[in-house]
């Protein structure tokens, strides 16, 4: 057993802090503000190898493993948990979609763009009435004259504007349910195809969120993703990989929220100590500390798995399940150990509390892992 | 271009015993004024095409180093190690990799950071001119110009800057006003994984043993220490016209207005 990273993946983890340092923090509190992320800085993390980490190297790739790209997306999200859900949306949901199930010359077309950035790619499953049961997809694709006729609305969909492409699923053969549902490539300047409004969220409020509309899409017959009728499993396994980014997203969370506590304790003097010197406080921190790190541990493990192409589903259930659930509880305590200025934006833990909340619901609800934790079980 | 590796500084430890920083353990990093004259070599590649090859000498870890520069942009990467070669002094140093620039030969411009973060000497760039007869020009804070066997500088002084001009071949070493470094890319970490980084000893160096190492370093620390630490700094309170008021007649009372 060895829990050392490789001199690559710290590397790795170390040009992924010094990204994140340097020109991902000085813009952040603007980005929020705005409700957006720049182009600019996704065209700089294309550039400098991120989107292209866990792709093998036939397709443009770095061959750098899941791993390491799970410590790139917990670096950036450390600073910026907005950055870090649209990242690990583009990689983990969007273009891994195209690059497991794709054809030659759907690869040929789409990974080249995507993973140097030119443009993200979104994953639309999500509809108004088919959240955690997928299955109930209401989206419709009829293939007539030659092409795929789309019709539906897909909502809560990460990098919607920010997208030159498409991965949706719809229902292809309505009779056979989760088993009638395929997916397609969509291109965002397809006819009938188009961005509805960005909604007004909670929290990572820089990240991209908008519906997505199909009204009589046209797509040509060569958009169907793999085999018709294998959305269910293709978007199954899109998110047993997207659970390992989101696992990676709350380590970056929860470890925020311990950078900005730790020093704070140390320094806020009450009763002519500093606020560190009382178990109360020492308790919460210890309980940061431990809770992240093994949150962080299942995080990588799950990752390990993939990278050795073993199982991993359950893993990574777990590790997006605890990590989530961690976010959270290191927020929350967070905010309590800044006392009324942690309520307050000048300080960076309120956005954690915000931005942590959508890990225990995106890309499966924490109910849903629990069942599927529980059927991996034989439950 | 010389590159050192040194101990991230923030976790720097002292070994008294053996006078010298100890390096174990610590998170090892490109010499940070280092990573401004590779930054200006790197630039310089790109404006003229030139051929950038990063020279450092030390052990294995070093090579770790040696990729990241790749990783910037850096074209080639040599390690000059020797067993014969620990516990080499500046003069040493400079020795050896004035030895290794000779015998990497066609060479127009050699850029050093103005010192290391971890040693401090600041003299092993002028060293390495003095070796190889060269003409040297440190603290550069800017090139102004640069063609085919010449070049103008500014040198930062402590009051301003000297512009400077002469021929090529030369050294100079640079401070960190001059560029601001790029971040290693992932993609170059990547490519630069494969580069095979050739490794020079005292033979292959053609050095001479006895100015290597202890027997070629006159250099005798006497004794190494952290500094004390910082004794504690008194606040003054008041509207910021009264604190003016203290402070000034505390400087008088100080002398030191």
């Amino acid at each position: 057993m060895d829990f050392e990273l490789t001199e690559d993946q710290r590397m790795i983890q170390r040009m992924a802090r010094d990204f994140a340092q340097k020109e991902v923090l000085p813009h952040v509190a603007e980005w929020e503000e705005n409700e957006a992320l720049p182009r600019e800085i996704f065209r700089q993390m294309g550039e400098m190898g991120f989107f292209a980490l866990p792709f093998p190297e036939e397709v443009g790739g770095l061959g750098a493993g899941y791993l390491s790209y799970v410590l790139a997306v917990e670096e950036i999200s450390r600073v910026s948990a907005s950055l870090g859900i649209s990242y690990a949306a583009h990689v983990s949901i969007g273009t891994f979609p195209i690059h497991l199930f794709g054809s030659p010359e759907q690869k040929d077309r789409w990974l080249g763009p995507l993973l140097r950035g030119e443009f993200l790619a979104a994953f639309g499953l999500t509809e108004p009435n088919a959240g955690s049961d997928a299955g109930a997809t209401e989206t419709t694709a009829v293939f007539r004259d030659g092409e795929w006729v789309l019709n539906g609305t897909k909502c809560f969909i990460t990098n919607a504007n920010l997208a030159g492409v498409v991965v949706a699923t719809a229902v292809t053969d309505p009779g056979r349910g989760s088993r009638g549902i395929s997916s397609f490539i969509v291109p965002t300047d397809a006819p009938g195809f188009s961005v509805g409004k960005k909604y007004a969220k909670l929290g990572l409020k820089a990240s991209d969120t908008a519906e997505l509309i199909f009204e009589d899409c046209r797509l040509p017959a060569d958009a169907l993703l793999g085999e018709r009728n294998a959305g269910l499993r293709q978007f199954l396994t899109a998110l047993d990989g997207g659970r390992i980014s989101i696992a990676a997203l709350s380590v970056g969370i929860a470890q925020a929220c311990l950078d900005a506590s730790l020093p704070y304790a140390k320094t806020r003097v009450q009763f002519g100590r500093p606020i560190s010197s009382f178990q109360a406080v020492q308790f919460k921190l210890a309980d940061m500390a431990m809770e992240t790190e093994l949150a962080r541990l299942m995080t990588y493990k799950a990752a390990w798995l993939k990278d050795s192409g073993r199982p991993f589903s359950r893993e990574a259930a777990m590790a997006k399940l605890y990590a989530s659930e961690v976010s959270v509880r290191a927020a929350l305590q967070a905010v309590q150990i800044h006392g009324g200025y942690g309520y307050m934006e000048e300080y960076p833990v309120e956005r954690y509390l915000r931005d942590a909340k959508l890990m225990e619901i995106g890309e499966g609800t924490s109910e849903i892992h629990r069942l599927v934790i529980a059927r991996s079980l034989g439950c | 271009m010389c590159m050192k590796q040194v101990p991230e500084t923030t976790e720097v430890k002292i070994d008294q015993a053996q006078n010298r920083v100890d390096t174990g353990g610590l998170t090892r990093i490109i010499n940070p004024y280092d990573t401004y004259a590779l930054e200006e070599a790197i630039r310089i590649k790109e404006n003229s095409g030139a051929t950038v090859t990063v020279v450092s000498m030390g052990p294995d870890e070093v090579d770790q180093s040696l990729r990241e520069a790749l990783a910037m942009g850096a074209d080639e990467a040599v390690r000059l190690s020797d067993p014969a070669f620990e516990g080499s002094d500046p003069l040493a140093t400079a020795y050896i990799l004035a030895r290794g620039i000779e015998k990497l030969g066609d060479y127009d411009l050699i850029i050093c950071g103005r010192q290391a973060m971890d040693g401090s000497s600041g003299n092993v760039g002028p060293g390495v001119a003095e070796e190889l007869g060269l003409p040297q020009v440190t603290f550069v804070r800017k090139i102004e110009e640069l063609k085919e066997g010449y070049i103008r500088l500014q040198r930062m002084t402590d009051d301003g800057y000297e512009v400077l001009e002469g021929p090529l071949p030369m050294l100079i070493t640079v401070v960190k006003e001059i560029n601001e470094p790029r971040l290693a890319s992932l993609k170059g970490l990547m490519k630069a994984k494969r580069v095979t980084i050739p490794v020079w000893g005292l033979s292959d160096l053609g050095a001479d043993p006895s100015r290597v190492g202890p027997s070629g370093s006159p250099t005798v620390v006497a004794k190494v220490a952290p500094p004390p630490p910082r004794s504690g700094g008194e606040i003054i309170e008041g509207t910021p016209e009264e604190q003016v008021k203290t402070l000034v007649a505390k400087l008088k009372a100080q002398k030191v207005l």
